[in-house]
């Protein structure tokens, strides 16, 4: 039996921020009820406008953000957050992905602002909605529409004890087939985009049933080419594969790419 | 021709059961204390769950199978094991998705280790086919449980004592198919539709129209054992012929083939253009793996709990599709989809002899039908096969 260092660790100071976002990802924080008092005995909340009021200065140990960039205003932002923050990690889709408001990307960003509000001269936005790490150098990307508050414990754990986080960039197939789930995709013919997307929410729709959405993103190396052309082949539209792309991950790459194939047949590069 | 006589000399009888006498065994195997899994329907598919009795079998039912396909359709008798295999096989059971491998605590300056001894559950896995057995076979040389010719003797010194466990604990009703289903190819790798070895009880199911009987035979004393207590009448000359026809006919009707050779085939073509094409329609998500009832690979993942005073090791299933799996030092040997496809197929069909000493396929055919985009093993092998043969005639062979 060895001997360890028992010194008591200097809470460390944890910050959440927000920036163009529904606030989900944050709550997943204080969802955690079970655990919540733990990770408030573990870390230092010094920044956190959904729990508590208080304001302490940084600079911060971890901070977590929450939120695409819109505004020229978020762009300034992230990078005074950055400068405070020795670690920051991404949380949700929007910040890492850009979010379902990106959806503004493949389009006029000025006909949807006539569109949806009575004065459009308030609103004050950039074209695109874009991922923290498009703006700043981000140490751990989190994923998820919402994320998995387990995964999110196990970053800040990895984080507070100096190791690697245990969130598998692997296909969500593999956790359907731990969890001893029926393929929806061979057995019921219903299109899944479980084989591009990574792993993470727990196996919530093809447990119940449902093909996958994409909410965590494109796993590594995802052929979304490949698995879309399955998708045709099980009668889907081009058109219904580039909506099913284009969900809370819209703007990752591969998505990106492969629902502007599928929007302008023509133009795609035989392969 | 009723009966078999055993090296002790003891005469053993082959039973006749119906469904009641199905219903008795699996009764019999529960008053032993046995949790009896076998085949029931469960969400569109033929799984391995836990059996009441007899009647939870899946009935009438078959599946149609074919690359990325699979549907439960009625079939044209009321049989109980018309099926062939389903998307789960018992390396669910015997060598489980995530397993605890120890845990440890921070006690003062000081910090233990303990390994969780969870007890082995008894059980009975009704319904094993003779790929299963294959497989069982495979699993037991890679663990350690049985002996082999291959290189890889570390397997030989070092038991996975966890497998060793759950594998001795199972008592195994096998089946003898009476239908092959469209992606099954036992017969090209040796390996069924006849169980040969490695069950308790084997059971061969004749449904011709009217109610199912089943030709009841021991292969083990505890398995002989277990038929003499259920008081069922011997099986007639008839009966036992009729239940080697439905084998034979099983094995004419193989939905697909392994091309001959191709341990050889394979490890000489690790360069052909196949593996690119195969690359372009795969998508390294690594249900092939999952689903195969010889992929043994894991990974070991720790975790802390907030305090830090806690850690624990598990071990859980892992691919050679993903890019962690390969990676060393430096970065991922196999980035590329051709490199990892390759790592797999090859490893199956060929340096698996090298390593274990046999085939590390058992023909089973799970990869193809769960593959969502339906690649084919046989297929894969068949187009190195068929351009090297065409090759070859030009006088330009790559070999093979
Ligand atoms: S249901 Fe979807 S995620 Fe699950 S194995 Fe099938 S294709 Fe993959
Ligand atoms: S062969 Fe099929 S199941 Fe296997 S990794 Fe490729 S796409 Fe997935
Ligand atoms: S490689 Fe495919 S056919 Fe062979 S044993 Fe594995 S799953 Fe079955």
């Amino acid at each position: 039996m060895a001997a360890v260092q028992t010194k008591p660790r200097r809470r460390p100071k944890l910050a959440v921020w927000k920036f163009s976002s529904c606030d989900g990802c944050q709550l997943s924080l204080l969802d955690c009820e079970d655990e919540l008092l733990a990770v408030a005995e573990a870390v230092e909340i010094a920044y956190f406008l959904e729990a508590t009021r208080a304001e302490i200065a940084g600079p911060y140990d971890v901070s977590l953000v929450e939120g695409s960039i819109g505004t020229l205003h978020d762009a300034e932002r992230i990078k005074m957050i950055r400068k405070q923050s020795k670690v920051l990690i991404t949380i949700g889709a929007c910040a890492t992905a850009g979010g379902i408001q990106a959806l503004r990307n493949f389009r006029d960003v000025d006909g949807f602002i006539r569109a949806v509000y009575a004065r459009p001269d308030f609103i004050d936005t950039l074209a695109t909605s874009t991922a923290i790490q498009d703006h700043v150098k981000v140490d751990f990307e989190l994923r998820g529409c919402p994320i998995n508050k387990e995964q999110l414990l196990e970053v800040l754990n990895a984080f507070l004890n100096h190791r690697r986080p245990v969130v598998p960039p692997m296909s969500q197939c593999i956790e359907c087939k731990m969890h001893g789930t029926v393929c929806v995709m061979v057995a019921h013919g219903t299109p899944c985009l479980g084989p591009v997307t990574q792993a993470g929410c727990g196996n919530l729709c093809p447990g119940h049933d449902r093909g996958c959405y994409g909410c965590f993103g494109p796993k590594e190396t995802p052929n979304v080419a490949a698995l879309t052309k399955q998708f045709a082949a099980l009668g889907w539209t081009d058109a219904a594969i580039a909506n099913a792309l284009r969900s809370f991950n819209a703007n990752a790459e591969p998505f990106r790419a492969e629902a502007q194939h599928r929007e302008t047949p023509s133009q795609r590069v035989p392969s | 021709m009723d009966s078999n006589d055993n090296s002790n000399g003891t005469r053993h009888t082959v039973r006749r059961l119906d469904r009641n006498g199905l219903d008795a065994l699996t009764a019999a195997l529960q008053a032993d204390g046995r949790m009896v899994i076998g085949p029931r329907v469960r969400d569109g598919a033929i799984v391995y769950d836990p059996l009441d009795g007899a009647g939870d079998l899946p009935w009438g039912l078959i599946d149609e199978q074919d690359g990325g396909r699979y549907r439960l359709v009625p079939g044209p008798d009321n049989a109980a094991f018309a099926h062939v295999v389903g998307p789960q096989s018992w390396k669910k059971y015997l060598y489980p998705a995530r397993q605890t491998l120890w845990r440890g605590r921070r006690d003062g300056p000081r910090f233990s280790v303990e390994v969780p001894a969870e007890p082995t559950p008894r059980t009975a896995f009704i319904g094993v086919r003779a790929c299963e057995l294959a497989a069982m076979a495979v699993q037991d040389r890679v663990f350690g449980v049985r002996a082999h010719s291959g290189q890889s003797v570390g397997q030989q010194q070092y038991t996975d004592t966890g497998y060793a466990a759950r594998r001795a604990a199972a008592f195994i009703v096998a089946v003898n198919c009476s239908r092959a289903g469209g992606t099954c190819f036992c017969a090209s790798m040796g390996t069924g539709p006849k169980a040969e070895s490695g069950y308790d009880i084997v059971l061969t199911e004749l449904s011709d129209g009217g109610e199912s009987v089943f030709v009841a035979e021991g292969g083990s004393e505890a398995g002989w054992a277990l038929l003499d207590r259920l008081d069922a009448v011997p099986a007639g000359d008839g009966d036992i012929r009729a239940a080697e026809r439905v084998v034979d006919a099983t094995r004419a009707h193989m939905g697909r083939a392994m091309v001959p050779g191709v341990n050889r085939l394979l490890a000489e073509n690790l360069e052909h253009p196949q593996w690119d094409a195969v690359a372009s329609r795969c998508l390294s998500c690594a249900n092939c793996t999952m689903v195969c009832p010889t992929c043994f690979c894991t990974t070991v993942e720790d975790t802390t709990d907030l305090t830090g005073e806690h850690v624990e090791r598990w071990r859980r299933w892992d691919s050679c599709f993903t890019v962690d799996f390969s990676y060393i030092h430096g970065g991922s040997i196999r980035q590329g989809g051709a490199s990892r496809y390759r790592q797999w197929m090859t490893h199956k069909l060929s340096h698996w002899h090298d390593q274990f000493g046999t085939s590390g396929c058992t023909g089973c055919g799970r990869c193809i039908t769960w593959c969502p985009v339906g690649i084919d093993i046989t297929e894969e092998a068949r187009a190195i096969h068929d351009d090297c043969h065409r090759t070859d005639d030009a006088g330009t062979g790559r070999g093979g």
